[in-house]
């Protein structure tokens, strides 16, 4: 297989405004080619979107606002890791020689349908993601003696990352008690536990090796994907504090990598609520079962920026189809040593997991210098 | 009969493939293992439950039936942990499956 390097990105401030998502998604796109202007548009040709927003044929609309015309041109829909799917569907073109450079532009509005899976009526009239993350949250802290003091230590740390985000929905620090104490949807869910729907647009573009040198001196390579669907339906998940997929897909990655989780020096977790971090953490190898809150509490303590240091879904907003390209785009940053004062010391390998529909699948990413 | 029209009149059928008898959950027009055809033979009885939480004053729980079939649903008093429950109320509403226990 051809190598498959990020060569380039842009993004957009994550935020609650009205727009329409052609012009969400345009923007993202727009800041990428200003950033870049040595990229030559017709090199292009692919242009993926990720969305769930459903408006029709937005991939050629793209193409036609940014004056290209690609060969390949579709969009991309898999709930909350569309953006991450997105960016391997881009790797798989390239790396079969169909397509040389892609563009992945991700872009989701607010109100985004993606919220609620209607298919799954085994849920019931509790489809709202708040009620999984409430069965996820009551069996992690039951099985592991875990309060929910500990796990606020989760959206503290996550929100004070985002502060230096430019481009995270969050500017506020919040305390253990400020947490606790925040408007309590269900009796194991607080609002400041949740990730909030926004808007916002992150757009990538992915080359082979040969285009890559043509354009960057500092291209980062995808090294491992891992992907894992376990099911549509959540109350199919076997464990209820654990994520099954994710552990899958984070073996397959770091096994295509050639890497171990001890190599893995700054990550991207996908912390939909305050309980998706030390659950992910676990399943992915970072620490034993029951003791992802132990890193996660050293971590803050320390002011060390390695787990979500954007500040994740929690502190940046997730506008669900854009949230894996945000996430790459950030540990690439990291690994080109650009991300300011959210920097992590000696970053070479990074991983990105992104997941969906209570981690009923999931998508993890290997990328290094 | 249909799966959804049974429910919406109040009754929760276990469905079930004539050919390699396999609970097919969520309810299907064919088997997800071998795509024979699905029956509705009998309704569900007694389930426990897994998990639970609580919204505004009523709990929901993750509940287990037939060792195969898991449903969010309501019920009003304190749950517990493999407690052995019944469907006291089912249906369809606004599109949405509801099932509350007892």
């Amino acid at each position: 297989m051809k190598k498959v390097g990020i060569i380039a990105y842009g993004i957009t401030p994550f935020t609650k405004e009205d727009q329409k998502i052609e012009t969400v998604l345009l923007k993202s796109a727009k800041n990428l080619f200003e950033n870049n202007s040595h990229i030559n548009r017709n090199d292009i040709d692919a242009v993926l979107v990720s969305t769930n927003n459903n408006s029709k044929y937005l991939s050629p609309v793209l193409s036609e606002m940014i004056g290209v015309q690609p060969k390949i041109a579709h969009s991309i829909e898999s709930l909350c890791n569309s953006g991450t799917n997105s960016i391997v569907s881009a790797y798989s073109y390239i790396a079969s020689g169909l397509a040389d450079m892609v563009l992945i532009s991700g872009a989701e509005r607010y109100d985004s349908p993606g919220q609620i899976l209607e298919w799954d009526n085994s849920r019931g009239e509790y489809k709202h993601p708040i009620f999984w993350a409430s069965i996820f949250t009551k069996s992690y802290k039951r099985e592991f003696s875990i309060s929910d003091e500990d796990l606020a230590i989760v959206p503290v740390k996550n929100h004070k990352q985002a502060k230096e985000n430019p481009n995270a929905m969050s500017d506020k620090i919040f305390s253990i008690h400020d947490v606790i104490n925040s408007k309590k949807l269900t009796d194991d869910i607080r609002l400041l536990d949740c990730s909030r729907p926004c808007t916002g647009s992150a757009s990538i573009i992915l080359a082979s090796e040969e285009s890559a040198s043509k354009n960057t001196d500092e291209p980062v390579w995808i090294t491992g994907i891992g992907q894992k669907t376990m099911s549509a339906g959540f109350t199919k998940s076997i464990s209820l504090s654990s994520m099954e997929s994710t552990k899958l897909a984070g073996y397959t990655a770091l096994k295509m990598a050639n890497r171990t989780i001890g190599d893995i020096d700054v990550a991207e977790i996908h912390d939909a609520f305050s309980v998706c971090e030390p659950m992910a953490l676990e399943s992915l190898g970072f620490s034993n079962f029951g003791k992802g809150i132990n890193i996660i509490k050293e971590l803050h303590e320390t002011n060390n920026f390695k787990i979500n240091p954007r500040g994740g879904l929690i502190g940046s907003g997730h506008p669900l189809g854009a949230t894996g390209i945000a996430q790459t785009i950030e540990i690439t940053q990291q690994i080109q040593s650009k991300a300011k004062n959210r920097q992590v010391d000696n970053v070479n390998v990074g991983l990105v997991h992104n997941m969906s529909a209570a981690a009923t699948s999931s998508t993890v990413l290997v990328l290094e210098k | 009969m249909n799966f959804e029209t049974e429910l919406s009149q109040g009754n929760f059928y276990i469905p079930e493939c004539t050919k390699c008898t396999k609970v097919v959950w969520p309810p299907s027009e064919f088997c997800n293992h071998c795509f024979g055809e699905v029956l509705l033979k009998k309704k569900v009885s007694e389930g426990r439950i897994i998990e639970f939480s609580r919204y505004d004053d009523a709990y929901f729980c993750l509940v287990e039936f037939e060792k195969e079939i898991r449903v969010m649903a309501k019920i009003s008093n304190m749950p517990k942990i493999e407690q052995r429950v019944k469907i006291s109320k089912c249906g369809i509403s606004n599109g949405n499956y509801f099932f509350h226990i007892i």
